[in-house]
């Protein structure tokens, strides 16, 4: 298993966040979920401008076994999305954490940190769901 | 955990995700399924199959009791070797199972049937063996390797006992036979041209490297669920189960109804299916839309009714999703399925969607 970047936050759904300098949260999966997944073949993504609840379906994305959905880990506004994803979703396998990005959201507050992973907090989890 | 085949250690070795199968660990896949899928293809994919049921049938009347207890003839095994796809029904006419048959000898033909439904297949065979005499044995200590591609034959030749090898390639399609220690049979689950290899346990991971030494790539559940999908056979507990009728699953053409006068299982209400014209269709669907149809998914044809993916996925070899759907009768070639609240537009085709390496319908 490869190294988790540092520089993130983590979700229990295996995703991950970045803060840009813009202001906006980039957001992605982790190593893990698209080895899991497979063979990614298709992303679903959402409209820019969009609203985006804390927990609620922002994408979707599936491989050639499942579809899975990814959820938004704050609440938010559609900023920007991986248009480059919809003729080559394999990225997210090649990349999941730099040109496998999914959507960037404009987070509509503060961001509770406390609600997200720090790195070692997610490979505990990775640790306890290999046990 | 669950069963383990002789060659586990070969797929943990491989480095495969390993996932329950019908009580058994099998791999899913080594790596990329998309690449174990192109490998089949285009060039020769290994698959362990040793999880399949294989049981020999013997007896004076074997051939009697199979024309009874299958829905296809047997009666046309009439070459040794020679193999025969076939449903088996109850008595209301739906599908236990599907399997193959292979003609041995007048007083041995072997079976091959789902792992999923070992317990079933062999509890309702050795109960209507009964009156024939026949006895069943299931062969559990047999391992079973398909190799499957334009090239598996040439790469897996090595493989087989000298004496017999020039016999085994000449082996025509739809034909076994026994090659020393192993059986030997040009037959698949890929819609590619290939063998499956049974064998004695002991021999499965000695042979299972040389192919690997060969360059033949190891392919996991989920490359051959891609490439029956594609090749369009149909999958059992997905495209058709005790409730369907063998003429709702595209299984027609496993039907033998001549001779009128041959007796089996479920023939009288597979009689009065046949006659009913609003019987359900089975068709080959491509997604006109972005997107991966999945099993389950509700099919819609406007002004005619519904129906239901029953297999679906995404296609490597098309760079396309496509699917197997049960549909109401009607003459139609358009549909929508709906997936996650849209409707998304897909074509009716003719199947196979792949065969031998080649696209078969028109993108």
């Amino acid at each position: 298993m490869s190294e988790l970047p540092g520089d993130l936050l983590y979700t229990k759904e295996h995703e991950w966040l970045r803060r840009e300098d813009d202001g906006t949260v980039s957001i992605g999966v982790t190593d893990h979920a698209q080895s899991a997944l497979g063979d990614l073949v298709y992303v679903e993504l959402p409209e820019i401008g969009q609203d985006v609840e804390e927990g609620g379906d922002m994408a979707v994305v599936e491989s050639v076994k499942a579809a899975s959905d990814v959820y938004a880990p704050i609440a938010g506004t559609v900023a920007a999305v991986n248009e480059e994803l919809a003729d080559t979703p394999e990225t997210i396998n090649s990349d999941p954490y730099g040109e496998g990005w999914i959507v960037k959201l404009q987070p509509s507050g503060d961001i509770d940190e406390g609600a997200l992973m720090t790195p070692d907090a997610y490979q505990e989890l990775l640790d306890e769901e290999e046990a | 955990m669950g069963s383990k085949t002789p060659l586990y250690d070969k797929h943990v070795e491989a480095g495969a995700r390993i996932v329950d199968f019908g009580g058994w660990d099998m791999p899913l896949n080594y790596g990329s399924q998309k690449e174990e899928h192109h490998a089949v293809r285009q060039k020769a994919g290994m698959f362990d199959v040793s999880h399949m049921t294989i049981v020999d049938l013997t007896g004076e009347r074997v051939r009697d009791f199979l024309r009874y207890l299958v829905a296809n003839d047997v009666a046309k095994l009439q070459d040794p070797g020679k193999a025969l796809y076939t449903s088996m029904l109850n008595e209301n006419g739906g599908v236990i199972d599907d399997l193959i048959i292979y003609f041995m000898s007048e007083s041995w033909f072997r079976l091959v049937v789902n792992a999923a439904t070992r317990e079933k297949d062999l509890a309702w065979i050795r109960q209507q063996a009964e009156p024939f005499e026949v006895s069943v044995s299931e062969r559990a200590e047999l391992a079973m390797i398909a190799v499957q591609g334009p090239e598996a034959r040439e790469l897996a030749a090595p493989c087989i006992d000298a004496d017999h090898r020039d016999d085994a390639m000449a082996l025509k399609p739809f034909f076994g036979m026994e090659a020393g220690d192993m059986f030997v049979a040009r037959t698949g689950y890929t819609g590619e041209d290939g063998w499956e290899m049974v064998m004695p346990a002991a021999q499965a991971p000695s042979t299972w490297d040389r192919l690997l030494a060969a360059g033949v790539a190891p392919c996991g559940l989920a490359a051959r669920d891609t490439l029956r999908l594609e090749a369009a056979m149909n999958l059992y507990g997905s495209d058709m189960d005790e409730t369907v009728s063998p003429l709702e699953a595209g299984l027609g053409w496993t039907v033998a109804w001549e001779p009128a006068d041959r007796e089996f299982i479920g023939r009288e209400p597979l009689e009065a299916k046949r006659a009913d014209t609003n019987r359900m269709r089975f068709v080959g669907l491509l997604l006109e839309d972005k997107g991966v149809l999945r099993n389950h998914q509700r099919v819609v044809v406007d002004g005619v009714g519904d129906g239901e993916i029953t297999s679906g996925g995404f296609s490597p070899t098309i760079g396309r999703s496509i699917a197997l759907a049960r549909v109401p009768a009607g003459d139609y070639d358009r549909a929508q399925v709906e997936v996650r609240g849209k409707l998304l537009g897909v074509r009716i085709v003719k199947t196979p969607f792949v065969r031998n390496g080649e696209v078969r319908i028109d993108v």
